[in-house]
């Protein structure tokens, strides 16, 4: 699974759907690969505001990925600096998550990632 | 309800027992629908999985523009996605995929990297020929030509993982059907309405395109129609021997295609309970192991009876609403009831119904 899907998943439990501490959700004992992946600006740019900037930073963080500054990139920054545009492509569309585990830091459910699927199917008794 | 006050033999401080013992009950029925749909749901797409996915290549020509019409960079959820058949439809949105079956799951994201794999190569071929792709929204063929990013998942529909209005529109396709009371389809509904965006300053918000089947299908061989029963086991009978190639589709537009939402055999489908008036108890009948042995003379194709809530009409246009959301858009498309909905505006009247391609 992408960087850019672990910006949209929260904790399946209904009980923390109301915490802000059920996302993002937190990688452990992730195992990362590489995609090639072409870059299209257009849609880096389009889906730029449609993330979470925040939980992203986070994410970016512990990953071990180099800092994100405080705030996104504005659209007419992100189509003049071409490294930028790069570099986030690179997280967002290119790293993937193949293994490893994905915390609530909530409820400290854990959910496993294998070979690149995350599986959000809870137990009954969190049902 | 509770009643609310009996001079009965119950304690004085027995007013929290009985909501504590009504919420008891509640939950054993829930949980009996989810055994339910665990044995004539779940399991059948588990055991189906690499059939029912041969036999799902073609989206429906109505999802198909849904998705074409969506701009470049929404993010869209596809929520039941099987095989992901409508993941790379269009390749200038981010799709991401759930499903309660992680043998389709599976398969879902096998087909993704294909499509991904492929359009790398075309898009060098291109580059090498000094050709120049814009990307954006070219694509659409019946498979989608390039899926830029297509992710999947496996989740329940009922506990979905995707944050609150992330998403600019929402499809579930062939889902809501399966959930055996009324109760759960329609907390389907209200989960999927909490993914997409709310309207802002008079505006809908993101959209829900949700597809059932259609008790009212006068034209289709299975011989449902107004009136029948709503509840059904319909089997699927899965062909062993032969793994060939799925019919490619020689149908021509607009001829109907059974073999879309097909049963993959025998239409004969068993009803799927005797108190389904209530709607709110999962029907009772046939295991789905019982149902296995059950293939007819002597042949053992193992046939699988998957349970189906047939919506009649204005149904589903009732679920939204009750789910607390509004019907921009509905309709009826081969054998099918379709709505598009958005979450309900408290005080904005929906006016603005975008046109759409019939």
């Amino acid at each position: 699974m992408k960087v850019l899907t672990l910006n949209f998943l929260t904790c399946a439990v209904r009980a923390c759907k109301s915490s802000s501490d059920s996302f993002p959700l937190h990688p452990k004992d992730a195992e990362l690969a590489s995609d090639d992946v072409e870059v299209n600006p257009q849609l880096l740019v389009n889906l730029l505001p449609r993330l979470d900037w925040k939980a992203l930073r986070t994410t970016s963080a512990e990953l071990g990925f180099p800092q994100l500054p405080e705030q996104p990139p504005t659209i007419e920054e992100l189509q003049a600096d071409e490294k930028t545009l790069k570099d986030l492509h690179s997280l967002l569309m290119e790293t993937n998550l193949m293994e490893g585990k994905l915390v609530c830091g909530h409820c400290g459910h854990e959910y496993a990632v294998r070979e690149g699927i995350p599986n959000f199917l809870l137990p009954s008794h969190l049902v | 309800m509770a009643s609310t006050h009996t001079p009965s033999a119950l304690p004085s401080s027995s007013a929290a027992d009985a909501v504590a013992k009504l919420s008891a009950a509640a939950a054993a029925a829930e949980a009996e629908a989810e055994d339910y749909e665990r044995t004539h749901v779940h399991g059948v797409y588990e055991a189906i999985a690499p059939h029912f996915s041969a036999t799902r290549y073609k989206p429906w020509p109505f999802v198909g523009e849904f998705l074409r019409s969506r701009p470049l960079g929404a993010v869209g959820l596809d929520v039941g996605c099987g095989n992901g058949k409508y993941l790379g439809v269009n390749p200038s949105v981010f799709m991401l995929g759930s499903d309660r079956s992680a043998s389709l799951v599976a398969l879902a994201n096998s087909r993704g990297k294909k499509l991904q794999e492929e359009h790398v190569q075309q898009s060098k071929l291109k580059a090498e020929q000094g050709e120049t792709d814009t990307g954006a929204g070219t694509g659409g063929e019946a498979i989608g030509g390039a899926a830029v990013a297509t992710e999947v998942l496996v989740a329940d529909s009922l506990s979905l993982p995707f944050r609150d209005h992330c998403a600019d529109f929402v499809i579930c396709i062939a889902v809501i059907h399966h959930m055996s009371t009324r109760t759960r389809r329609q907390e389907a509904i209200r989960h999927l309405l909490r993914c997409v965006k709310t309207g802002e300053a008079g505006q809908s918000g993101g959209e829900v395109l949700v597809y059932v089947w259609a008790l009212e299908q006068g034209n289709s061989r299975r011989g449902w129609e107004e009136g029948g029963e709503q509840d059904l086991l319909v089997p699927w009978v899965l062909k062993s021997q032969q793994q060939k190639q799925p019919k490619q589709p020689k149908q021509r537009k607009g001829e109907k295609s059974s073999q879309d939402q097909g049963t993959g055999g025998r239409v004969a489908a068993a009803t799927a309970t005797g108190n389904s008036k209530s709607g709110e108890e999962p029907p009772t009948e046939t295991t789905a192991a019982a149902a296995a042995a059950s293939g007819d003379q002597g042949h053992t194709d193992p046939v699988f009876r998957r349970y189906y809530h047939l919506y009649r009409k204005g149904e589903l246009e009732e679920d939204v609403v009750a789910a607390g959301g509004k019907v921009i858009t509905s309709g009826y498309e081969r054998d099918n009831w379709w709505v598009v909905a958005a979450a309900a505006n408290d005080d904005e009247p929906s006016s603005s119904s975008p046109s759409r391609p019939t």
